[in-house]
């Protein structure tokens, strides 16, 4: 009888990693063919959307803030039309000498004419139903009480017809309802991101599952907890690049698509709403952080599974 | 051969329950030298098993102390255990073949699970199954073996690391005379290279095909050691005699 075949001294055991192609083989990989993949694109997908959503807002609550922290608007409410034309002179030659403004800017008759169509129709008849002369009015800072109460003094003399606001309250409502966008779009993508954390864990545990007795075995030949949570790890890091990708594209696909739509509203505080390119890069690191998230918890799982075999 | 082999498999006053069932290994005591070849025998149900898997490092003992290769398994910490399991063959009784990966694949495992690298173990692998008569199933999946392929797949899995010491449960369960006899020259060839052999089996016919080889018998989980080697042991035994 022939002798049995001889082990060289190249297939010397030790404790050599186990990785690349050959380890992958120990899972049965289902890839797009298995929930897992679809699973992640649609987390990932909800989250881009989610944040992109938030960065949105928050893009518009800034550019809408910036633009009328330091805005007052000067009404002068006099039915008289002379007396009125008289009042909005005084009124800005007032405020043109005080030191924190910056700019005075009268709106046109049209442009008022323009914004009251709606209610009063076209060519109304300025002596029926006057209408108050507006001066938007821009200071060097931001529109602080005690700025306003001494230019409602100025106004006071020069035409006491005017009222002064700062536009900053009256969008006031708008801002706080955006703040609760803001913070609910957060709250959104920390809920998806510990969602596709659960979803994840549940994968990682039902292929551990199904493929205890391939573990026991590789557990049995001298295989590490590290070697077998690195193979359950490079599946699911796997699937979670396609099922990221994929949800990127969609999540992408949707926000450009609704970002189109609200450029076409036409309103200004809307268009502040862009997303720029930092937004995009942010947006771009959802689904590296979901693929990280997800072999994290694969690895954690596997492990602590492995921890109670001796 | 290392010193740390040189010290062989010691257990002492060993016992073994699941849960709160009664023990299922009760006070076994005994020394495997290295380089012997050793018999399990024992009626179904009376502990072979529950003790291959004390040897094999699947299971820890109830109490009692067991040293494996001049080494403490019992206070070991835990992270150890994998190098000591690459020392060590086990042909499972019931294969335990990775369904999914080919009789090649199969076999390669624990070079592979070892960091072997691929260009060094395709022809020992290659050679492993030719030896066992399965030249021309390499590419076959466990599901399209017979019984008998898939367990000299498993003995081939377990015999191509040339491990210090081999556990069969049952090797030749599920073969013809004359494979069951061709591969107890494969345990014996390795034994004369230095392995440490023990096979289960409850087949006494098998017994006497290995002269030289030590019986340990139990009987309800109790070894009885008939001819007394475990105690006695023929120090000269084995080890490439």
């Amino acid at each position: 009888m022939k002798k049995p075949p001889a082990i060289k001294d190249s297939t010397a055991r030790g404790l050599n990693p186990f990785r690349g192609e050959q380890a992958a083989q120990l899972v049965p990989q289902a890839r797009l063919a298995g929930p897992m993949p679809w699973v992640i694109a649609i987390m990932i997908a909800l989250t881009v959307v989610a944040v992109a959503g938030g960065l949105a807002l928050n893009n518009m609550a800034d550019s809408a803030r910036a633009e009328i922290a330091g805005g007052v608007t000067v009404q002068i409410m006099e039915p008289s039309l002379t007396m009125r034309e008289r009042q909005v002179l005084a009124a800005e030659a007032a405020l043109a000498e005080d030191p924190v403004v910056a700019s005075i800017r009268r709106v046109p008759d049209e442009e008022l004419d323009a914004l009251l169509e709606p209610w009063l129709g076209v060519g109304s008849d300025n002596e029926a139903v006057p209408v108050p002369a507006l001066i938007d009015v821009r200071l060097r800072e931001d529109a602080k009480e005690d700025t306003l109460n001494r230019l409602r003094g100025v106004l006071a003399t020069a035409a006491p017809a005017a009222r002064l606001d700062a536009q900053s309250s009256w969008l006031g409502p708008v801002f706080s309802a955006i703040q609760s966008l803001k913070w609910l779009a957060a709250a959104l993508a920390i809920l998806l991101g510990i969602t596709s954390a659960a979803a994840v864990w549940l994968a990682a545990r039902s292929a551990l599952g199904t493929n205890q007795d391939t573990i026991e075995v590789v557990h049995l030949l001298g295989g590490t907890d590290r070697q077998i949570a690195r193979i359950f790890e490079r599946s699911i890091g796997f699937d979670a690049t396609l099922g990221g990708a994929v949800g990127l594209a969609i999540g992408a696909g949707v926000v450009a698509v609704l970002g189109r739509q609200f450029v076409a509203l036409g309103s200004g505080m809307v268009a502040g709403g862009g997303l720029g390119w930092l937004d995009w890069l942010l947006i771009a690191l959802i689904p590296i952080a979901g693929v990280l998230v997800a072999m994290l918890t694969a690895r954690l799982t596997v492990l602590s599974s492995l921890r109670r075999m001796l | 051969m290392n010193d740390a082999q040189g010290e062989g498999v010691t257990f002492d006053n060993v016992g073994l329950r699941y849960g709160t069932d009664r023990e299922v290994l009760r006070d076994v005591s005994f020394t495997l030298f290295p380089g012997s070849f050793y018999f399990l025998t024992g009626a179904s149900g009376a502990g072979k098993t529950s003790l291959l898997k004390l040897l094999y490092l699947a299971q820890r003992p109830s109490r009692g102390a067991i040293r494996m290769f001049g080494t403490d398994i019992i206070t070991m910490p835990r992270k150890r255990l994998p190098a000591f399991r690459r020392r060590l063959g086990v042909v499972f009784q019931d294969f335990r073949l990775v369904p999914h990966l080919s009789a090649f694949d199969n076999v390669a495992l624990p070079l592979r699970v070892s960091g072997v690298r691929e260009d060094d173990l395709r022809k020992p692998v290659s050679d492993m199954l030719d030896w066992v008569g399965l030249s021309d199933r390499m590419d076959a999946h466990p599901a399209t073996l017979s019984g008998g392929e898939q367990q000299r797949v498993a003995i081939a899995r377990a015999v191509i690391g040339r491990p210090d010491m081999l556990v069969a449960d049952e090797p030749t369960g599920n073969v013809d005379p004359e494979m069951a006899l061709k591969l107890l020259r494969l345990f014996e060839s390795l034994n004369r290279l230095g392995t440490t052999v023990v096979v289960a089996t409850h087949d006494v016919h098998l017994l006497k095909k290995v002269p030289e080889s030590l019986i340990m018998r139990l009987d309800k989980g109790k070894l009885s050691d008939p001819t007394g080697a475990l105690r006695y042991p023929p120090r000269a035994s084995g080890g490439g005699s």
